[in-house]
């Protein structure tokens, strides 16, 4: 619960974690060049779930992919163990059921169709979805959809997870539900985690730490340690304390 | 009840046009059903010429169902070829273009002094006049995956080829169903001019012979038959559309995205 003091540069290592150092991102539109970000720092230990919120178009989902590799940055360093992408929408495949689209990630490593179900069958189950292995997208709800997002994600067996916006998609009450949902299934199934929101309350409530970024072009402007114990509700003081802090770092009046 | 009252509309539509026609050839007088005959004698030869129009018919079915066949597996194809190098795009399309813009008439007489005067020659012309809209359509749906998808499929270290076994090639196969169904109206009217040149059988064969015999109701019943031939063939890939990708009837995306390119109705 202690802020960050500004920290010495870190030492590059990223052993199933991420680090980012100083980088700076920009692109060349029909309208002049856009900064994405300029300096931005983040670091996740191995299964550290970092919460990155800051307002919209700050760069997060650009940050996102420099972690997942998608990008080159033109300045910095970015050092991450092997990334998966959870994208904004789920994005699910309209032609798959549910069990074929969670094992898409084995799918595209070559492993055989009959392989990929046997692996992801088990997991269906303890997302509960097992009465849905064979439903197609258009057929399952909001939350399911994310679920069988999210299992996609973890199925492709990659250290680091980034997930992007997951839940911003949905009405709140589920969303809510896949927050709780999340932060049980990563206790189980602890993985370095970079989840971009802009939601305040569900950074505090799913990281470790949370970043807080500054408007475009994008930067960390202040760093929160989250040593709440899980789970953690949101009515809770502490809870509702640091949600403050973050909103406050973000120039948000309350 | 709703189901069975649905192509009410279209008959109606259908018989008060009839209608229409019957009178004005009544009106005209008799000199101007030689140029077009009136319904009922249209219906007429309908019968009478059963035997003619039916053998005809399968004749010229056959060219338009292979030449589709042939114009659907080059199209994709092609569209797949233009898709993995912008490079083939850039040199082949216009080419495309400008062979959409040889007349049948032109064409047909250089296919038969190759190709004989047998089958070969129709189906060529028919999947010439059919595959541009495919290979329009296919490359289009190609290009229109989500590129979110393409970079969650980076992340899965999914190769190139991998990708497009997948993701690309299942999610533009609703749009060789739209190409191939655009290319029904032309691919008839390609077979009929295909005929026109150098054969002695065939629906098109039958309109052009039965105009200097002055039988030109038999030569409108022809194309009464090759109209019902039109509609049947695309709601036989409609069907077969919905049977083999059921899933892109269900999903929004679909719909607003194919939405000024499929035909409710046969053109």
């Amino acid at each position: 619960m202690v802020e960050a003091p500004p920290k010495e540069p870190r030492e590059l290592k990223a052993a199933d974690g991420v680090v980012v150092e100083l980088v700076s991102r920009s692109f060349s539109t029909k309208r002049g060049r856009i900064e994405a970000l300029a300096g931005m720092s983040l670091h996740a230990d191995a299964h550290e779930v970092v919460a990155v919120v800051g307002p919209s178009g700050c760069g997060k989902t650009t940050l996102l992919e420099l972690v997942c590799g998608l990008q080159a940055p033109d300045s910095g360093t970015v050092r991450a163990a092997p990334a998966a992408l959870m994208p904004q929408r789920d994005l699910l495949l309209p032609w798959l059921s549910a069990i074929d689209n969670a094992g898409l990630a084995l799918r595209a490593r070559g492993v055989s169709r009959a392989q990929a179900r046997k692996t992801a069958a088990p997991w269906l189950g303890r997302f509960g979805l097992e009465r849905f292995e064979h439903t197609r997208p258009a057929e399952l709800s909001g939350g399911m959809r994310q679920r069988v997002s999210f299992l996609r994600t973890l199925l492709a067996g990659k250290p680091v997870l980034a997930l992007d916006e997951p839940f911003a998609a949905l009405d709140a009450i589920t969303r809510q539900e896949m927050q709780g949902w999340l932060s049980h299934v990563l206790e189980s199934e602890p993985r370095t985690v970079i989840l971009v929101t802009h939601d305040v309350e569900e950074a505090v409530m799913l990281g470790d730490r949370v970043v807080v970024m500054s408007p475009r072009p994008g930067r960390t402007v202040s760093e929160i340690e989250v040593t709440l114990a899980r789970p953690r509700k949101r009515t809770d003081s502490a809870v509702v304390e640091l949600r403050e802090r973050a909103l406050a770092a973000l120039g948000v009046d309350t | 009840m709703r189901r069975v009252l649905r192509p009410l509309p279209a008959a109606l539509l259908v018989l008060a046009l009839i209608g229409i026609w019957e009178l004005y050839v009544d009106l005209k007088g008799n000199s101007f059903s030689l140029i077009l005959p009136p319904p009922h004698a249209v219906a007429k030869s309908l019968y009478t010429d059963r035997a003619l129009l039916w053998s005809s018919f399968l004749v010229t079915a056959e060219e338009v169902l292979l030449g589709i066949l042939v114009a659907t597996a080059f199209g994709a194809l092609l569209a797949v070829a233009i898709h993995f190098s912008p490079t083939l795009r850039r040199a082949i399309y216009p080419l495309l273009v400008a062979s959409q813009a040889v007349p049948v008439a032109v064409l047909a007489p250089v296919l038969a002094f190759w190709l004989g005067f047998g089958l070969l020659p129709k189906l060529v012309v028919v999947a010439i006049v059919s595959f541009f809209s495919i290979v329009v359509t296919t490359t289009a749906g190609l290009a229109a995956v989500d590129p979110d998808l393409i970079k969650l499929m980076r992340t899965f270290d999914a190769s190139r080829l991998t990708t497009f076994r997948h993701v690309e090639m299942p999610s533009a196969l609703p749009s060789v169903f739209t190409g191939a169904k655009i290319a029904v109206a032309v691919s008839v009217i390609g077979a009929v001019f295909a005929e026109y040149t150098g054969s002695n059988s065939g629906l098109g064969y039958v309109i052009l012979v039965s105009q200097p015999q002055l039988l030109v109701a038999r030569g409108v019943a022809a194309v009464v038959i090759l109209s019902l031939f039109a509609i049947a063939l695309f709601s036989l890939l409609a069907l077969a559309e919905r049977l083999a990708l059921p899933w892109a009837y269900r999903t929004p995306e679909y719909r607003a995205q194919s939405g000024p390119v499929v035909l409710e109705r046969p053109a």
